[in-house]
């Protein structure tokens, strides 16, 4: 079983797996780093929303020989303290109910921020459009994401 | 009822307490059940476990409290407003709690179930008497220390004063408090007196969710557990023939391949080896040629309403008179089909069978009764089972059953090793518990004008409506009136969704009232109450509705929705349904984009009672509402030879971001006691925003998924 190299939140590992492993389960089951969710395995639902050298990816469709030299962020590596706007946003909106498809929300919201730290409403909701919430908390994530946007800005 | 500040039952043998060994006093409660003879909390927090009591309060010699929160958590909010109600009456505040995980044992666990919105209703007079209790045993370890009584003495915010002003904290007695004899006849608070219930909480598990530590099932890990990724029968009703499991071992990672009953597991060393593995088996099913088809269905159960073989559920008066009596009868047929749950993380759990015990961990709904049928499948002790309840991501009814504990246990029990049962997507949809389809048949007879009888038919595949269902709303409105139920049964597994049977009744006889309001020529939202009127000192006990209370909540929504006062171009619809002890109204605005009706907003009006965790109450109404537009739009899972059509979310349509309204909710103010809210906010939704739509557009939807009839002649109404 060939090895790969992939820097993981700044440290860098070194995993043994097939190359068409998807990042999402070397993330999970080889390196515990289970903050990243398995919700449907065809780049559908969000929950896996990983950073990609700083883009928004579903690590689900991502296999882990093509993540090698490329930095890679978590929902463990998004701040030192849970504080990064986006996670601040998220406990004064109090947004999860159940809270399983929250990593990939903030993941996804974190990186659109990024590119884009003034949007409109119709940009936030066309951004977060992707990332399905089964409890349907998309009033608080949406509120969530104008508020760390206006602390981002 | 309105909450009594009235101890009504002894509570000396609902708790007990210990002096802990490093500092602290320890309280052991339960629920609704006594504790056995002689029992004491251990000494140690290590020790805790549930056998003995099914919860746990820690006051630390700090005055810090640790609440072992006794029901699993869903996403419903109870891990953090159970708290809430023990911290209101102890008085601490609540910066100063800290909420753990119920340590998960089961057994004795009463209630430890979720589901039904039941958790707050059933929990909160023992939670408010245990926390006034405990508040008591340190007012009198207070009091003793100062020598002077104990009615001279009293306690706000963990700190407990005497008449000469001297102060004492919670810590500074808990040694004391924890050897005194349980007070009985405490005084709980006066709701107008709540400082905490009543106050915004966050979620008490927000920095793990936020931070991506691990919290549910699919998390949890042990060393030396392997995967198992399960073939199933791709149709309900088929049988394994054969398999050929060459392929699958031939995957890296993959371990053993198992068959069980009609199944074949793959284990490996990571998920992906064994989903991979999973795939990679031949299967050959045999084929009983009755597998079932959506047509079929829809076929039988049009056949059920239009034949006379129905059990009747209810009776008033005599619907066949008014029906021959009348001027005009209205009849329309409401049609609904298979839901999965789509939980977002998919069913799982672990399992290891050793000779000595059997330790069970993920995440259910049922932990006692799957428990028991773990150890009946496996003959065995129900005293060998430890189960560990996680947080669950998402429940929708379908973690009340344990089929995925069962393949757990069985898979476990075969390979003699720890092992975890992971659901792909695919296996989540398709092994699906599914709410049934169901047609609803509902007739109105009119005379001069009035409404003078009503019939409702219920057709739906495997089972009725539950007992309580046909007391609900128009039920005592109507002098005749009448609701028949019958099924067909298929092998297709269906149980629980989201608010069950009301979720798709309360599209239909919201519809139908909004249809029937325009024959009577009546404003819908005056209709309603002016049929409320007519239950209001109605004796009969089994309604479970109060006219009152809904009436009440219908002019809240129609007030704070400002009904009839809609801006050009913006068109609205009501409903209003009691479920699950709550009543709720929703006033739905529609307007045309694109020539398709899009839903842009709904005022929501509920009556819970007391409202125990303001943000939290409020996240479930928005939840379910969205939830209920979602389902009524999109939802839709057929059957063609007993397979389901949809197996992921390319095939099955969620709801999402740009297609959701915004959500306002506001609360009946009253100090009645509390009711659960993690379904009554659903049912009302569809009939809401189909009502709009009608308005909107000119066409009734009368099946659902809307998106899927709404016709295209819509395009051309308002275009």
């Amino acid at each position: 079983m060939p090895t790969y190299n992939i820097t993981v939140n700044g440290d860098k590992k070194a995993v043994d797996a097939s190359p068409e492993t998807p990042l999402l389960w070397v993330l999970r089951d080889h390196l515990d780093l289970v903050g990243t969710k398995y919700g449907c395995g065809i780049g559908q639902c969000g929950a896996c929303t990983i950073h990609l050298d700083g883009t928004a990816t579903r690590s689900c469709l991502l296999p882990v020989s093509t993540a090698e030299g490329k930095n890679i962020t978590t929902i463990e590596g998004l701040s030192d303290n849970g504080d990064h706007p986006v996670q601040e946003a998220w406990k004064a909106v109090d947004v999860p109910q159940c809270g399983y498809c929250q990593a990939g929300q903030i993941m996804t919201a974190s990186a659109f921020l990024k590119d884009n730290p003034n949007p409109s409403e119709s940009e936030i909701r066309e951004a977060m459009h992707g990332n399905i919430c089964r409890c349907a908390s998309y009033n608080r994530i949406e509120k969530a994401v104008a508020m760390a946007a206006e602390k981002m800005s | 009822m309105e909450t009594s500040n009235k101890i009504t039952f002894s509570r000396r043998n609902f708790m007990r307490t210990t002096a802990l060994a490093g500092g602290g006093m320890l309280i052991g409660f339960n629920l609704f059940t006594a504790c056995k003879e002689a029992v004491k909390p251990p000494v140690d927090i290590a020790d805790l476990n549930f056998n003995d009591f099914n919860a746990f309060i820690k006051i630390a010699d700090n005055g810090m409290v640790t609440i072992f929160s006794p029901n699993p958590e869903i996403g419903q909010g109870v891990k953090t407003s159970m708290p809430m109600i023990i911290a209101e009456e102890l008085d601490v505040p609540w910066e100063n709690v800290h909420v753990a995980q119920g340590v998960l044992d089961t057994k004795n666990y009463t209630r430890q179930v979720a589901g039904g919105s039941q958790s707050i209703r059933f929990g909160w007079d023992a939670l408010r008497q245990t926390g006034a209790t405990a508040r008591q045993m340190l007012v009198n370890a207070a009091a003793a220390k100062w020598g002077v009584d104990a009615s001279e003495c009293s306690a706000s915010e963990g700190i407990i004063t005497n008449s000469k002003g001297e102060t004492l904290g919670y810590g500074d007695v808990v040694k004391e408090a924890a050897a005194l004899e349980i007070p009985e006849n405490t005084a709980l608070k006066e709701p107008r007196d709540y400082k905490i219930v009543g106050a915004d909480a966050i979620n008490v598990d927000m920095e793990k969710i936020i931070t991506g530590k691990p919290l549910y099932g699919l998390d949890y890990k042990v060393d030396g557990m392997v995967y198992a990724s399960v073939l199933r029968p791709p149709a309900f009703g088929q049988k394994l023939s054969a398999f050929d499991d060459m392929g699958a071992k031939a995957v890296e990672g993959v371990s053993d391949v198992i068959r069980f009953g009609e199944k074949v597991a793959v284990l490996a060393n990571n998920t992906w080896s064994a989903m991979q593995g999973k795939k990679a088996l031949k299967a050959t099913w045999s084929d009983n040629s009755s597998l079932e088809n959506t047509e079929d269905h829809d076929k039988i159960l049009t056949e059920i309403l239009d034949g006379n073989k129905f059990e009747t559920r209810r009776e008033d008066g005599n619907v066949k008179k008014a029906f021959a009596q009348a001027d005009k009868v209205i009849e329309r047929t409401y049609e609904s089909p298979f839901l999965p749950h789509n939980c977002m993380e998919p069913m799982n759990f672990y399992a290891d069978v050793t000779d000595d015990k059997i330790h069970l961990v993920g995440p259910i709904q049922t932990p006692e009764g799957t428990a028991n049928r773990v150890a009946n499948m496996l003959n065995r002790d129900v005293n060998d089972i430890h189960l560990e309840m996680t947080r669950m991501g998402g429940g929708f009814g379908r973690r009340l059953y344990g089929d995925f504990v069962m393949e757990a246990a069985e898979i476990s029990n075969l390979a003699k090793k720890p092992v975890k049962v992971v659901f792909s997507r695919e296996d989540d949809m398709a092994a699906g518990i599914y709410r049934p389809a169901i047609k609803y048949r509902i007739a109105a007879s009119v005379k001069d004008g009035k409404l003078t009888g009503y019939h409702l038919k219920e057709a739906a595949i495997n089972s009725n409506m539950y007992g309580l269902i046909p007391h609900f709303f128009p039920a005592g409105c109507i002098d005749n009136y009448k609701v028949s139920t019958a099924n067909h049964q298929s092998k297709i597994t269906t149980g629980a969704w989201r608010a069950p049977y009301t979720n798709f009744l309360a599209f239909a006889e919201q519809s139908f009232f909004d249809e029937l309001a325009r024959e009577l020529e009546q404003d819908p939202v005056q209709l309603r109450i002016d049929l409320l009127q007519n239950v209001k000192g109605n004796t009969d006990d089994r309604i479970q509705y109060s006219g009152q209370r809904m009436e009440d909540t219908i002019k809240l929504a129609a007030e704070k929705g400002n009904w009839g006062k809609q801006e050009e171009g913006v068109y609205q619809g009501f409903a209003a349904y009691y479920s699950h002890n709550t009543h709720v109204a929703e006033l739905a605005e529609v307007v045309m984009k694109d020539n398709f009706p899009v839903v842009t907003k709904v005022v929501v009006a509920v009556d819970c009672g007391i409202v125990i965790n303001p943000t939290g109450a409020k996240n479930q109404i928005e939840g379910g509402v969205i939830d209920g537009i979602g389902h009524a739009m999109y939802g839709d899972l057929a059957f063609k030879n007993g397979v389901p059509q949809a197996t992921n979310f390319d095939e099955f349509r969620l709801i999402r971001m740009q297609e959701t309204p915004k959500v306002e909710t506001y609360f009946v103010q009253n100090t009645l006691s509390p009711t659960g809210l993690g379904e009554p906010g659903l049912p009302p939704a569809g009939g809401a925003i189909a009502n709009a739509i009608y308005n909107a557009a000119g066409q009734r939807l009368l099946k659902q998924p809307f998106v899927k009839h709404i016709k295209a002649e819509v395009k051309e109404l308002v275009g």
